[in-house]
């Protein structure tokens, strides 16, 4: 149901314009609208409900119908920045209020203290911008547990040996065990690793009014058709409106972030419903538009005083694009698992968390996680076993026999930040709107795909030790397709080398404020939105207390 | 307890508290939504797109894509109606590829086989014979749980059409995998709602406890 909220009207200078109402955006429209400022935040996509989620894989794979569409808004692709660009889909954002907190998977990963001092721990690494975080582990822990309580994860804390240290317990126990998870955990045990309930943003129980999973199989890709994902939208986009003090404007996609000539953000001017131009006032700005949108509207915001984009005095804006290295191995069994039920993660370990880099040859850390996450069409079309006939009466009785019977064991990583690796502004192909369209650069550091490799070994011994009647890994190769969109806006105390200061404040911009995958210094183990939404919560203390000692008024 | 749609809504009408109820009423909305798709989706469907000559070819290749032997196949999901549907909606696009790929099919198996003078007229034996000739094992298989952008040839097309029309949501407007065919096939049950135990190897879970040693590996 959606409440009845403010309208504010263009003119009206409100407090914040919040660019995107994806998982940093909620959040941050909740927070600053719970302290009183008038908000207004801007989603390009449109507001849909718990109703409008289906669990057609056409409309929601292949329309896009939650996601940002590649007729509309296409893109170019290019490895390095001496190849010409080729137009090729690269990337996929939820497009809709909420973001891709709508069809995200739901892993809730916290950093460990090594994910923000890394760098001062092994040096520098060649062919890699690693530097450490300006903030600690324990700056962030605090906002960690808020998320936890206030937004919905499950989870047994505790339970993992290598887990860093917490103030509070989860607010509710884990989701059931799936069989992935009952054979993961089997074989990791027989192997001498430490398996653990998955920590997921989904409920196990009801909380603060919204009903628990009724595990439904939809879910990756997915929108929450009970709202137990606690995507922005289930939470903290619901509670910003009952504030009274927010309204989230959908179908307003921002295209410039207005400037005055003292160098103050005014405000944000965006293509209505009907592509009319409308321009919302503002105290301050605040873009959490992800790590590819985001660097984009600095990009399409340059102006004489800002040449080269908005906020973009060092030149890195869009640059140290880190995606995560991934690797996903997969088993059939020979009884029926049923994983189609239910969520997708239910086992876990973090046992590789931090490498041995001199031993191993190369940088990196990650996490195993027993999985099902692959939907009827997508497993007919890619999820079967190499060598098994694509059509006929054998793919007829592969399909019967192995899609209840089938797992995987996804390992996630590290990517390192090279400078190469960016999201930029094509300079030839636009969008439906005529706006120059995203063209992303990059090239896995040889480390990521080492590492890559190397869990994907990990993760083929669990499923011998596991008993696995087939098993084989999907090739690993150089990333062309983003899902995770991080690093390209790069929170620094330097504002030679940075693009934000702790505070989430552009170096250059006194009122603009950057918040979403962009800001992270380093990739962590491959489970982002968990450390954004913390970011989140602790950019809106920042930017209140800012505003409330008068920092951010002309 | 397993609840499909429909009967959700029946039991949230009878047999639900009403907190349950009220906590999911967007599921209950969702419901009513999709029984009005459904009621809608059992009108006899009417080809748009593809003529009657070209459906009896479409429906020849996709039952050789997914046969019906001795369980519902192709032809019992409804695929050809999905195809006719699915080329002026979504794969509007691969119109040209089924105009063109139908004749060079029928031009190629006439080939193959000089008697013969279209796919739907030749034996099982000569269709699948044929298919092999035309099957490119190499042909881009998309990311990881998305399709391929763009598909290469009739044949990729009109198998990726017709898994699509064996295993999409029943409940889909795109009207598929007719009564649910497809999915008693692969064994996922259409209920939206699950409770554990889900499987074979959780049904008999102890509960969690520590890894015995409790402590981080060396």
């Amino acid at each position: 149901m959606k409440l009845d909220t403010p309208k504010y009207r263009t003119s009206d200078e409100v407090d914040f314009v919040i660019i995107g109402s994806g998982a940093a955006g909620g959040i941050l429209a909740k927070e600053l609208s719970g302290h009183g400022f008038q908000v207004v935040v801007l989603e390009q996509g449109p507001y849909l409900m718990e109703s409008d989620f289906v669990h057609d894989e056409i409309k929601v794979l292949q329309e896009d119908l939650l996601t940002n569409h590649p007729k509309l808004q296409p893109n170019t692709f290019r490895k390095t920045p001496q190849d010409k660009a080729k137009q090729q889909r690269a990337l996929v954002y939820g497009r809709l209020v909420g973001g891709t907190s709508v069809h995200f998977t739901a892993n809730f990963w916290r950093l460990h203290e090594i994910d923000f001092i890394e760098r001062s721990k092994l040096g520098a690494i060649p062919g890699a911008n690693f530097v450490d975080w300006p903030i600690t582990y324990s700056d962030l822990e605090p906002y960690y547990t808020k998320v936890e309580w206030e937004i919905g994860v499950s989870g047994l804390a505790g339970a993992s040996p290598f887990d860093p240290p917490r103030s509070k317990p989860y607010p509710m126990p884990p989701l059931p065990v799936k069989s992935s998870g009952v054979i993961f955990e089997r074989a990791a045990r027989q192997l001498g690793w430490h398996p653990f309930p998955a920590p997921m943003a989904i409920l196990s129980q009801p909380h603060q009014g919204r009903s628990a999973c009724v595990n439904c199989g939809f879910c990756l890709s997915f929108g929450c058709e009970v709202g137990a994902k606690s995507s922005s939208l289930a939470s903290a986009i619901r509670m910003a409106e009952k504030t009274g003090h927010c309204e989230i404007r959908p179908n307003s996609y921002v295209h410039r972030i207005a400037m005055d000539e003292r160098g103050r953000a005014t405000g944000a001017i965006y293509f209505d419903a009907q592509r009319n131009t409308q321009f919302q006032k503002a105290k301050a700005v605040i873009v959490s538009a992800n790590g590819a949108e985001t660097p984009r509207l600095l990009l399409l915001s340059a102006n004489k005083q800002f040449p080269d984009g908005l906020a973009n005095s060092s030149g890195v804006v869009g640059k140290n694009l880190m995606l995560n290295s991934a690797a996903v191995s997969v088993g059939v069994f020979d009884e029926p698992l049923n994983d189609y039920k239910g969520y997708a993660v239910s086992r876990v370990l973090h046992d590789f968390y931090e490498l041995d880099t001199q031993k191993l040859g190369f940088y990196g850390g990650g996490g195993l996680d027993a999985r099902f996450d692959i939907t009827p069409i997508n497993f007919a079309m890619g999820g079967m076993a190499p060598g098994t006939p694509r059509w006929g009466n054998d793919f007829k009785a592969a399909l019967h026999h192995d899609f209840t019977r089938t797992m995987e064991v996804f390992g996630h990583g590290t990517s390192l930040a090279v400078e190469n690796n960016s999201f930029s502004l094509d300079p030839e192909l636009k969008d439906a709107w005529g706006l120059p369209a995203l063209r992303m650069t990059y090239k896995d550091h040889p480390d990521d795909l080492k590492l890559a490799n190397w869990l994907a070994a990990r993760s083929m011994e669990l499923l011998d030790a596991a008993g696995a009647r087939k098993k084989w890994t999907f090739p690993i190769s150089e990333q062309e397709f983003a899902v995770h969109l991080l690093g390209t806006c790069r929170m620094g105390n330097d504002a030679k080398t940075s693009v934000i200061n702790s505070d989430h404040r552009a170096h250059d911009v006194k009122n603009l404020f950057l918040c979403d995958g962009s800001s992270l210094v380093t990739s962590g183990r491959g489970q982002p939105t968990m450390t954004i939404e913390a970011l989140a919560f602790r950019a809106a203390d920042r930017i209140a207390a800012l505003a409330k000692k008068g920092e951010l008024s002309a | 307890m397993l609840v499909d749609r429909r009967n959700f809504l029946a039991g949230a009408v009878t047999g639900l508290g009403a907190a349950w109820i009220s906590a999911n009423w967007p599921a209950a909305l969702a419901a009513s939504t999709h029984a009005r798709a459904a009621a809608i989706s059992e009108a006899p469907p009417k080809l748009e797109f593809l003529s009657e000559q070209q459906a009896i070819e479409v429906t020849a290749i996709a039952s050789r894509i997914i046969p019906s032997d001795g369980s519902p196949g192709a032809t019992e999901a409804g695929a050809v109606y999905f195809i006719d549907r699915a080329l002026m909606t979504f794969a509007v696009d691969a119109q040209a590829i089924y105009r063109d790929g139908l004749v060079q099919f029928q031009e190629g198996i006439h080939e193959m086989f000089p008697g013969i003078d279209k796919f739907s007229s030749a034996s099982v034996a000569q269709q699948d014979e044929f298919l092999h000739s035309q099957d490119n094992p190499n042909a881009p298989k998309g990311r990881r749980n998305r399709a391929a952008p763009g598909a290469p040839s009739f044949l990729e097309t009109i198998r990726g059409h017709t898994i699509a029309a064996f295993l999409i949501d029943p409940e889909s407007e795109y009207a598929g995998n007719h009564s649910g065919v497809g999915w008693k096939l692969i064994g996922r049950d259409p209920a939206h709602s699950f409770q554990a135990p889900f499987g074979f190897y959780d049904k008999d879970y102890p509960g969690w406890s520590p890894s015995p040693a409790g402590e981080k590996a060396k």
